[in-house]
């Protein structure tokens, strides 16, 4: 059913639109075309995610956490328990809390689940977080989400390290990260620890998605046998951080193997894609201290650095196909330049201070974009995943003009048919499935 | 009591619920009609049918781990099954008016993912979310997850109450009106509106904020199933709607009087909580014509395998060279797992269980795949549409039931002939719905709240609450005392 495609980065580039909220700039939903009161409404993404899939935009992802944005100082349940027991007056709002910002997120697997039947061939990328999650949930949902979108699910894989999330699970006390280590570049345990469970959940994940084998429903009214259990696995997954027996409750979805993303902002994180991701998102060019180790780098050295983490981590051996590296873009355009740059600064005199991103913020006209995102392919880059100032503005301009432009220079292919996998946008090949590998080479062995 | 129903009679009405068919023998997958278990155009095809016949809600069971038997994969039957949540998101996206009610574990997940998960979904079918809350204790589901089986059995029901004690703070802890969306006061939220819920309990321990604002019904119906005394309790305290497996008439009467008696003691009203049996039919133009139908579904649903495999459970163990055609094992049973996850562990039940099906197969003259026919195939609606359509009137006035949740037999159409044929001999009655009663100037759906005719749900119990009590509505102070 899928088409055939190659195991090598196609030429053309991947592009892509990360959603959140009313848009990335904090005033996003001051905007006048912005939609922000109906945000929680199934109609709002509705409206969203057809502009980009009309389009014939590569693939959308959809930003989530398991903690409230502008809510960081809430003590840990110890510290509000023990402030109780004092005596103290009960203090449970926020004294951080921003009124003036968008607050408050959906689940995002389950918005793109609700989108899935109401598109035909945009790849949807929930952020499905690992630290206090299930990997045996995360596995089965982004499998079921395969199924709803037949075949156009991927997985933005993203780790919790801070205070907040962890007071809103209570109990699991995980290492403590050092920000100031992870944005200066420096190994930190307490990380290494998180990226590691990460890891472990990913293969998880992975190896549950292979547990079926595509074949093993047999409905053999002879036998009564509905399954062949031979082809049904258990995974047995003993890893240093937990354990899971499987199989699967799913059976193998229709891409097999969902492509696992992330977003990386330092080689430690690379290495983590290396081993786990299909692909890559990067932030290039960027000289806020939001872009942590990336700060400064040049989208030829990001490429490099990316290239080294997979060299070292051995991860052609394992026959497994380069990581797409996709760089991060904020967005603002307009019809010129100017108005572009006058379109941001008013956002930011709504906000009250310029905007700061991990990502590099671009404000300029179509063309310019354009000429912008060509020079990073000519740097090794494979795509480009655009995040919108603000939605629906900057998401309509991306769809009308910019996808228009790219592809009159010939950098992004013409729209794709109805019912694409997300693999084939991402050029990954057909996912051989590990289970029935290992079957065939026994039989060799014994042969 | 009777309620006055929108037609103006004063017949008690009917709740139907559509039960996706389930990963057990009952589903037929050996028949041409079956289709695919797992394909999202089944499980769109099934709610469509329901949402046309206008049913209450569709009914998700959930999978933790692949049924085994003997210490392998189970073959015999369906298996594979898609995670509940996404699903429901799926089918919420191709419905419009219908209730959506998923079963999820409260053991094998945490308050605040579940609850905001809940939530979403809530406001993603604009109110029509349901949770089917179960408890589950044992190492052999436990081995797919990080904690693995940390919860001693007596404690389920425990972690259960804790759990959706937390739930509701959580879905409590944005204001209904803490969204603002004020553009020229620059204020999104109130954060004086959005509250930290501080929570300490045997299970949970937690200082916590929903990223979820207030969803469009508060609180997904909370449905349960247990049966025990404990599960009654939870019910009592927690549930709106019962998923019950007391289909025969007098002990669906007794039943019905058992659990709404209990609810005057959790200060509830008799109409805060709807009673659903499970319940399966076979349909024919005559009645002669519905027994053949059932006695084809039930052979379909019992293979020479499947009954085979059946006794192995309960005597917990490989029983080679056992006949289908044949008599029960002379042995007892013992405590071993044959098949995972389905069989009481405990000996002695089994033992006594396994001397009451000798009884029966001795009384009745059955083989041992006549035997397990007869146990397991058990169709409670068997006849004439008008027949069905009369006896599910009767329970419902009887107050043996307030409806049924039908579970068909085959994966997806199923249920399709029951749409067509019983459903408007039901409204002929004027004990079902014509109508979900959207709004006439809006369109908007109603919520499943409104759709089961049940009143605003109580706000969570003071127990465990460290320094903060939600802002509940007034109103729904007064309808949720109103018992």
């Amino acid at each position: 059913m899928a088409p055939i495609s190659n195991i090598e980065p196609s030429d053309r580039l991947v592009i892509g639109v990360a959603l959140d909220g009313a848009g990335w700039h904090p005033a996003a939903w001051l905007d006048t075309e912005s939609a922000a009161e109906s945000l929680f409404t199934p109609d709002y993404w509705t409206h969203l995610i057809v502009i980009a899939d009309e389009a014939g935009l590569d693939f959308a992802t959809f930003e989530d956490a398991l903690r409230l944005r502008s809510f960081g100082a809430f003590a840990s349940p110890r510290d509000a328990h023990a402030a109780s027991d004092a005596g103290d007056p009960p203090r449970t709002v926020d004294p951080d809390a921003r009124a003036d910002v968008v607050e408050g997120r959906l689940d995002a697997l389950l918005t793109a689940s609700l989108l899935a039947p109401r598109t035909r061939r945009i790849g949807l990328i929930p952020t499905v977080t690992t630290t206090y999650t299930e990997p045996f949930h995360v596995a089965t949902a982004l499998q079921t989400l395969d199924f709803v979108s037949q075949g156009r699910a991927g997985w933005q894989l993203r780790i919790s390290a801070d205070s907040a999330t962890e007071a809103n699970f209570g109990r699991q006390r995980l290492p403590r990260v050092e920000v100031a280590n992870v944005i200066a570049g420096r190994p930190d345990a307490g990380l290494d620890e998180l990226l590691d469970d990460a890891a472990e959940s990913a293969e998880v994940a992975r190896l549950l998605w292979d547990s079926w084998e595509d074949d093993a429903v047999i409905r053999d009214v002879s036998t009564g046998r509905f399954l062949d259990r031979s082809r049904v696995h258990r995974i047995d997954f003993e890893g240093s951080h937990f354990s899971v027996v499987g199989p699967s409750i799913v059976p193998r979805s229709p891409q097999g193997q969902i492509p696992v993303t992330l977003l990386s902002h330092s080689p430690r994180v690379h290495a983590l894609a290396a081993v786990a991701a299909d692909v890559v998102f990067v932030t290039p060019e960027n000289d806020d201290a939001a872009a942590g180790a990336s700060r400064g780098t040049s989208a030829a050295d990001i490429v490099r650095e990316v290239r080294e983490a997979e060299a070292s981590s051995g991860r052609a051996a394992r026959g497994l196909a380069p990581l797409r590296i996709i760089a991060d873009l904020v967005v603002a355009l307009d019809d010129s330049g100017d108005l572009a740059i006058d379109r941001l600064s008013r956002l930011d005199a709504l906000a009250g201070s310029p905007f700061s991103s991990d990502a590099r913020i671009f404000a300029g006209s179509v063309p310019e974009a354009a000429t912008l995102i060509e020079r990073w392919q000519s740097d090794g880059i494979d795509g480009v995943r655009l995040r919108p100032v603000s939605v629906p503005t900057d998401l309509r301009l991306i769809a009308d003009q910019l996808l228009p432009e790219l592809r009159a220079r010939g950098l992004v292919a013409d729209p794709v048919p109805d019912g694409r996998f997300l693999r084939d946008a991402f050029a990954l090949a057909p996912a051989a499935n590990r289970f029935a590998t290992r079957t065939t080479e026994t039989e060799e062995v014994a042969a | 009591m009777t309620i006055a129903t929108p037609h103006g009679s004063a017949r008690r009405q009917v709740h139907l619920v559509a039960h996706f068919p389930g990963v057990n023998s009952h589903t037929i997958w050996s028949a041409p009609e079956s289709g695919s278990q797992i394909d999202f155009s089944s499980f769109a095809h099934f709610a469509r049918t329901a949402e046309r016949g206008l049913f209450d809600y569709v009914f998700l069971a959930e999978g933790l781990r692949v049924r085994e038997h003997g210490g392998q994969i189970h073959d015999l039957d369906v298996a594979g099954r898609p995670a509940t949540l996404a699903i429901l998101a799926g089918m919420a996206s191709v419905t419009r008016n219908i209730g959506l009610v998923g079963t999820l574990s409260s053991t094998f997940n945490e308050p605040y993912e579940l609850a905001r998960q809940l939530a979403t979904l809530d406001h993603l079918s604009n109110g029509r979310a349901g949770w089917n809350v179960v408890t589950t204790s044992d190492a052999f589901h436990g081995a797919n997850f990080r904690r693995g089986a940390f919860l001693p059995y007596e404690e389920r029901y425990r972690r259960a109450e804790e759990f959706v004690t937390l739930a509701k703070r959580l879905w409590d802890s944005w204001d209904a009106d803490a969204i603002l969306a004020d553009r020229a006061g620059r204020r999104f939220a109130d954060p004086e509106r959005i509250h930290r819920v501080s929570h300490r309990g045997p299970q949970f321990d937690v200082a916590a904020t929903s990223t979820v604002p207030r969803s469009p019904q508060r609180y997904p119906v909370i449905v349960q199933a247990g049966d025990s005394p404990a599960g009654r309790d939870f019910a009592a305290a927690n549930a709106e709607v019962i998923f019950s497996r007391h289909t025969a008439f007098e002990e669906g009467q007794a039943f019905y009087r058992d659990v709404k008696g209990r609810l005057a003691g959790a200060g509830r009203g008799e109409d805060s909580l709807l009673i659903l049996p499970g319940a399966s039919f076979a349909l024919g133009d005559t009645e002669d014509e519905a027994r053949e139908r059932a006695r084809h579904i039930s052979l379909a649903q019992t293979s020479p395998q499947t009954a085979i495999a059946w006794v192995e459970a309960i005597w917990g163990q490989e029983l080679p060279g056992l006949d289908p055609d044949g008599a029960l094992p002379e042995i007892d049973p013992s405590d071993g797992d044959q098949r995972q996850g389905q069989v009481s562990t405990n000996v002695q039940n089994r033992v006594a269980r396994a001397a009451q099906l000798r009884e029966r197969a001795r009384t009745e003259g059955l083989t041992l795949r006549q035997l397990v026919a007869a146990e397991t195939a058990k169709i409670e609606f068997i006849g004439t549409p008008a027949a069905v359509a009369s006896e599910i009137d009767r329970y419902v006035q009887g107050r043996a039931a307030d409806g049924f949740v039908l579970v068909p037999h085959i994966t997806p159409t199923g249920l399709d002939e029951f749409v067509d044929r019983v459903v408007p001999l039901l409204q002929e009655r004027g004990v079902f719905r014509t109508s979900y009663g959207a709004d006439p100037e809006t369109g908007a759906n109603p919520t499943l709240r409104h759709t089961l005719g049940l009143p605003a749900p109580q706000g969570p119990s003071d127990a465990y609450a460290v320094d903060f009590q939600p802002d509940v509505p007034a109103d729904a102070h007064l309808e949720g005392a109103a018992a």
